[in-house]
């Protein structure tokens, strides 16, 4: 199977991964990963997904000889790992995992300098850069002395990344790190997760369930199947357009469809403008600005606030045409979508209104107009119509 | 003829302890040292018994099970055996720290390599995936970690021992067990309680200041239990 070559990020420092033929047979005839060929390329996030028992996490694992192939070969660019001591091939390859793993009886800061500190790295350097490193991942200073049970779980995880990166391998490798927290800090730790590469570049090969996840994180995502096999690897947009196997098509979702759109910018959508009132204003003046029994009320800077209703068998009911418009009143229930948008933003956007108009906004969260799902669904068409498959994008 | 006191009631321990200060003073350092030498000589034993069972699956079961059976042994058979078996006096006070050092063994081997085996599959998976050897991961993660473990297991055995050095007492090896047999040799027609009770306080008062040592040293050892239960 041939699939479309991804590049790394630019200014990217890491090794290349490449799985050769890796096989890993347990005594009992198990066949953990059958005969896998992967390339992870330098400065790239590759994404291992597959139900359990599918290898995902056998094959990560391999890579830093946490277990050993029965077959095959894996190279960090030409240097074969399988020659390389143990000990020397780990302390040079960054590993996080689900619960983060770290020491219970030692600081933040001595947990994040083990490696430099196994190095034999100039002690006071090591401390300075771990320093660094906790700022880099959101954690602040005060939090080097303290405990990792006196951390919350994303705390927690924050160290292990800081951890993984403290001698600056050229690769990591990340083993389900963000499943173990709540959805909110999990799409927090993801975003800044992207960021933080963006400016390391590392050769990172990172395991998960969530397909999700592996959408939201890869540069490439290989999918695989019970039994070791590789199902697919391709850029998440192809996966979710062209799906090699039923297989792949069923474990990336019915829903796909509808996904592949957050890898579309919507381009200029032909936004239209909108009669607002401003928070505070008389109530008389909504009823007057309304169009379809809503209108849109924004505060002072033009930044939207929410919708309110302007019929008459209005609930919560109307107020006298004198009162003024309070925040009470007003139906939070539309998401925003911004001017660069992907279409899945704005379509979201157009369908959670309760006028069924969608707000979009500029960078600064002021409103510039607003679009209907019908308009969405004709830029996407359109797109189609042209041929044009854009990668660009994709939610940050 | 030994001085007595009047009261023979337990309360009479406080003029017995004025009338015989030195001589109990004397059986008091005896028994101290008597009990906590073969604690640590017993865990300087255990910690690389109880390793090997932790390391190798197969060493776990013969040497967990061969450690609880030495503590079956009759602590007063062992008393009166060992000196046959390692050529000394019979009353000779090494007879008595082998005979503790056997059950500090006995009862430690377990502890630690049940201490060793707690540390969590994270993280001793985090220690061998960051590239610490296997001494490295055993000095500088699980040795820390089964501090706690292990303590408690030191503290049964240090407690223990005060009382099994008394044992040795009544077959007249220096210590405080001594005041037991004289009591009772004391206690002809009625019974005669004071040197009773005094040893019954020393040895109480003795175990709960090793046992509070023990606690000293655990809490110094391990501030990241403090730091999460201050918190």
């Amino acid at each position: 199977m041939v699939s479309a070559p991804v590049s790394g990020r630019k200014g990217g420092r890491g090794l290349v991964i490449r799985f050769e033929s890796v096989s890993k047979k347990y005594p009992d005839g198990t066949v953990a990963v059958d005969r896998l060929d992967l390339v992870a390329p330098s400065g790239a996030i590759t994404v291992l997904v597959g139900p359990s028992g599918c290898g995902k996490t056998t094959s990560l694992r391999m890579i830093n000889r946490m277990i050993e192939p029965t077959d095959g070969r894996i190279w960090l660019d030409d240097r074969d790992t399988a020659t390389v001591p143990t000990h020397q091939l780990r302390r040079g390859i960054g590993y996080v995992i689900q619960h983060a793993g770290l020491f219970p009886h030692r600081t933040v800061l001595d947990n994040i300098t083990t490696v430099p500190e196994l190095l034999g790295h100039d002690r006071k350097r090591a401390r300075r850069r771990a320093l660094e490193l906790m700022e880099r991942v959101g954690l602040p200073p005060h939090f080097a002395k303290r405990y990792p049970a006196q951390l919350s779980g994303g705390q927690q995880q924050r160290v292990g990344v800081a951890r993984a990166l403290a001698a600056d391998p050229p690769v990591m490798l990340m083993d389900e790190p963000f499943s173990a927290v709540d959805p909110v800090v999990r799409a927090q730790l993801q975003n800044e997760f992207l960021n933080l590469q963006g400016e390391l570049g590392k050769t990172i090969v990172f395991v998960t369930h969530d397909i999700d996840e592996a959408i939201k994180l890869g540069d490439q995502v290989a999918v695989l199947q019970v039994g070791g096999r590789l199902a697919q690897l391709a850029p998440p947009a192809e996966l979710l357009s062209e799906p090699a196997d039923t297989f792949v098509a069923g474990f990336v979702g019915r829903d796909r469809g509808y996904r592949a759109l957050g890898f579309a910018g919507a381009g200029r959508l032909p936004v239209r403008q909108e009669q607002v009132i401003a928070l505070g204003a008389a109530s008389g003046e909504a009823r007057d600005a309304a169009e379809g029994g809503w209108v849109l009320v924004t505060d002072a800077a033009q930044r939207p606030q929410g919708w309110l209703r302007a019929e008459a068998d209005a609930d919560p009911p109307p107020s006298t045409p004198a009162e003024p418009v309070t925040e009470a009143q007003l139906n939070l229930g539309g998401t925003l979508a911004s001017e660069n948008a992907t279409l899945r933003e704005a379509l979201d956007a157009a369908l959670s209104s309760p006028s069924g108009r969608g707000v979009i906004v500029d960078d600064s969260g002021r409103l510039l107009g607003t679009v209907t799902a019908s308009e969405v669904l004709a830029r996407i068409e359109q797109q189609r119509a042209a041929g044009e498959r854009s990668t660009q994008g994709g939610e940050s | 003829m030994r001085l007595l006191a009047v009261d023979s009631s337990p309360f009479g321990m406080f003029d017995y302890f004025r009338q015989h200060q030195d001589e109990v003073l004397n059986w008091l350092g005896y028994h101290a040292w008597l009990s906590a030498v073969p604690v640590v000589v017993g865990l300087l034993v255990a910690l690389p018994l109880g390793w090997l069972a932790h390391r190798y699956r197969w060493a776990y079961p013969p040497l967990v099970t061969a450690a609880g059976l030495l503590y079956t042994i009759p602590s007063i058979a062992l008393f009166v055996s060992i000196p046959s078996i390692i050529g000394t006096q019979i009353l000779d006070p090494i007879n008595v720290a082998v005979a503790l050092t056997v059950y500090t063994v006995a009862l430690l081997v377990r502890v630690v390599a049940d201490g060793l085996g707690a540390v969590s599959a994270d993280v001793a998976q985090a220690a061998t995936a960051m590239g610490l050897t296997r001494r490295q991961r055993l000095l500088k993660v699980e040795l820390p970690l089964a501090v706690p473990v292990i303590a408690a297991g030191v503290r049964v055995a240090v407690v223990a021992n005060v009382s099994l050095v008394a044992v040795a007492g009544t077959i007249g090896v220096p210590n405080l067990g001594q005041l037991f047999t004289t009591g009772f040799q004391l206690s002809v027609g009625s019974p005669y309680y004071p040197p009773i009770t005094l040893g019954i306080v020393l040895c109480v008062l003795l175990a709960l200041a090793f046992d509070l040592f023990v606690v000293g040293a655990t809490w110094l050892a391990t501030p990241w239990r403090r730091a999460v239960s201050g918190s």
